[in-house]
This record gives C-alpha cells, structure tokens and sequence, in this order.
C-alpha cells in the first residue's frame, strides 16, 4: 500500500525533475516556454466552456426531471436476469454519461455495503476500470473542433459495456471465496 | 449522432417531468449544472496552463520525441496512419502514459494536444482513423493506478484499499483491448463501405 502511494506522490515531481534538467542541460529557456505553452491552456479552457456547459445541462434535465431513474428501474429487471447485481445497476448506466455523478455513486455504494464487501470491490473495480466516455468524447472532440465524429461514440459505449461486464465476471472469480 | 443524443436528454426529461410534476427539480438542475460546468471549466485552466506549459518544455528538450522512439513498434502499429516521426506521437505517448499511472488531470491537456496534432494530419473536421482509435483507448480507460478510487477506499477504512488494483487491471486490459478490436472492426466496415 505505501509503496502505491509513494509512487503516485513521487510521481508529477519526478517528472518536473526530469523534464527542467534536460531542458536546461540542452540551455533551453525553459522559463519562457513554459510560459509559452501554458498561454494556451487558458484559451482551451475557455474554448472547452460551451462544449461542457452544454452537455452538463442537458444530462442535468435528464437526470432531475427522474426520467434517467425510471430508465433505470425499467431495464434493471433485464440485466439481472443476465446476472447484474440490481444495487450495481445505476452506477453502470451512469458511469459512461456522467463522471461526477458515477463518483458520488461509487462512494454511496462503498460507504453503505462497505468497502470490503462484494458491491464495494465490485463498485471500486467498475469505477477505476472505466471512463466517462461522454465527457472524454466532449472534452476532445470539442477542443479541436471536431464536427462529425463517426464511430467513437458506438466504439466507447461498447467498449465500456465489455468493461462492466468484465469487472463483474473478474471481482466475482477473484472475490467468490 | 451528438446532436441528437444531446437533445433527445433535455427533451426526454422535459417531456417526462410534464407528467411527472418534477418540473421544479429540472429548473434546479439545469441552472446548478450550467454553475457547475462554469466551475469545472475554471479549474480546468489551472491543470490545462501547468501540465501544457511543461509539455511544451518537455517537447523542446526532445523528451515527448525520446518516449515517441521507445514505444515506437507498439504505437506505429495501433496508429498505422500517423507518420512515425510526426509531433502527434509523442503526445499520444504521453497521455496514454499520464493514464497509465493515474495522473488523470495530465492526461487531458496531452490527449487535447495530441487530437489537435491530429487534426492537422487530416485536416478536416471530419473524425479520423486514429482519433477514434484514440478516443477508444481513452474512454476505456487504461490505467495501472486507480488513484480516486483507492482515496475513497482508505476515507471508508477498508481493510485492504488496493486489493482492487489487480482486479482494475485486467478488467481495463480486457475493456480497452476490446476497445481496441471493436475499433478496427468498425474501420473495416467503413472501408467497405466506401469501396462500394
């Protein structure tokens, strides 16, 4: 366990490290491109703005109005016939759409069943093992003005269904006894 | 597609909140949401003006070129249609590399980067082959660390807060090799497509 977090800590300052000494062993200004580089960030930002407002309200109405919850409840019985447990069922139809809400999710699950239960590995494994693919497709697509965007969404949504069903299966091998 | 899903989300739950008498609750979250879309954008320029301000260094000093030559075999091949050498590589590296070890907030300005890279290639704004195999890889998550998930885990006193890496690995080996292969079958399928 220490040793995971020493590497995620020891991590970012490492590769400051690495990063300003070969700069300046090549006598690079490494100040300014720093700054030269860094300008652009807050373009993108801004640029990135609208893009996320835009998809953040909208999955807002959806999930407010309860409409997301009786979609959920309607297809639950579904997909615990094929063997998803019904308390994981939210968290993997929310976790490709909204990262925020899959996180609070995730933390929910884990503090009710606990984090060494099987929902709570099942939950941890879920979260880590899948991103908010609608927010990556926003955020990417959006900054560089992509329009048409082709198969990505149906490669992401499909790829993350694999993802949940492979968490389910591997907790449940690893975790069974 | 994304005009559609985008708003078939709003209308589907103004319709449903008609009948439903939640209106109240959508006026709420619509104008939280929008607040915290402001917000998330705003903490977004501290990440994006730190990490591209570095990568800029990085690239300068020949580091992105270095990480581009080590993987080269790997990525050349999952990316047959990015020229070897170009600057697009070495930021593809580097935000799969940033995922790889859980340094999410890195990853997106380098991802970001590398899209726009991209983008020069195909020079239209039309998706090309190796920004949805990019997106793929991204969206599937390919981690070694699941950093957020391990905090949650300590914060409810687990007895074991990283048992779940193993577990996260090989379900992120086996989502994103998916990824992956659903991705070339939908690019064989296109290909077919303009063939006929």
């Amino acid at each position: 366990m220490s040793f995971i977090s020493t590497i995620s800590s020891w991590m970012i300052p490492l590769i400051i490290l690495i990063v300003l000494i070969s700069a300046s062993w090549k006598r690079l200004p490494s100040y300014e491109l720093f700054v030269e580089g860094g300008k652009e960030g807050i373009q993108m930002a801004m640029s990135l703005l609208p893009f996320l407002l835009g998809m953040m309200v909208s999955i807002a109405i959806l999930r407010g109005s309860g409409a997301l919850d009786a979609f959920i409840s309607m297809i639950s019985p579904l997909l615990q016939a094929f063997g998803v447990p019904p308390d994981i069922v939210p968290l993997s139809i929310i976790r490709p759409i909204s990262g925020t809400a899959a996180l609070g999710m995730t933390t929910e699950l884990i503090d009710t069943h606990g984090p060494d239960s099987f929902i709570g590995r099942l939950a941890s494994t879920m979260q880590g093992s899948t991103d908010t693919t609608l927010y990556i497709i926003t955020v990417y697509f959006g900054a560089v003005g992509i329009r048409r965007m082709g198969d990505a969404l149906k490669v992401g949504l499909l790829a993350d269904l694999i993802g949940i069903i492979a968490s389910i299966v591997i907790v449940t091998i690893v975790f069974a006894g | 597609m994304v005009n559609y899903i985008w708003a078939a989300m709003a209308v589907i739950g103004i319709v449903y909140a008609m009948f439903n008498g939640t209106m109240e609750e959508v006026n709420e979250a619509l104008f939280e949401s929008a607040d915290d879309a402001v917000m998330l954008s705003i903490g977004l320029i501290s990440v994006l003006v730190f990490w591209l301000g570095l990568m800029k260094v990085a690239e300068e000093a020949g580091l992105l070129n270095m990480l581009a030559r080590l993987f080269k075999p790997f990525v050349t091949r999952l990316f047959p249609d990015i020229p070897k050498d170009h600057p697009a590589m070495g930021y593809i590296l580097s935000n799969l590399t940033a995922n790889l070890f859980g340094l999410g907030n890195a990853a997106t300005p380098m991802g970001i980067k590398a899209m726009e890279q991209m983008k020069q290639l195909s020079k239209t704004d039309e998706a090309s082959r190796s920004m949805i195999t990019f997106l793929a890889i991204n969206t599937s998550s390919l981690t070694l660390i699941p950093a957020t998930v391990i905090a949650i885990r300590m914060k409810y006193d687990s007895a074991a807060p990283t048992e779940i890496v193993g577990t996260t690995i090989i379900a992120t080996l086996i989502s994103s090799a998916a990824a992956i292969m659903i991705d070339r079958l939908f690019y064989y399928r296109r290909v077919r497509k303009q063939k006929r």
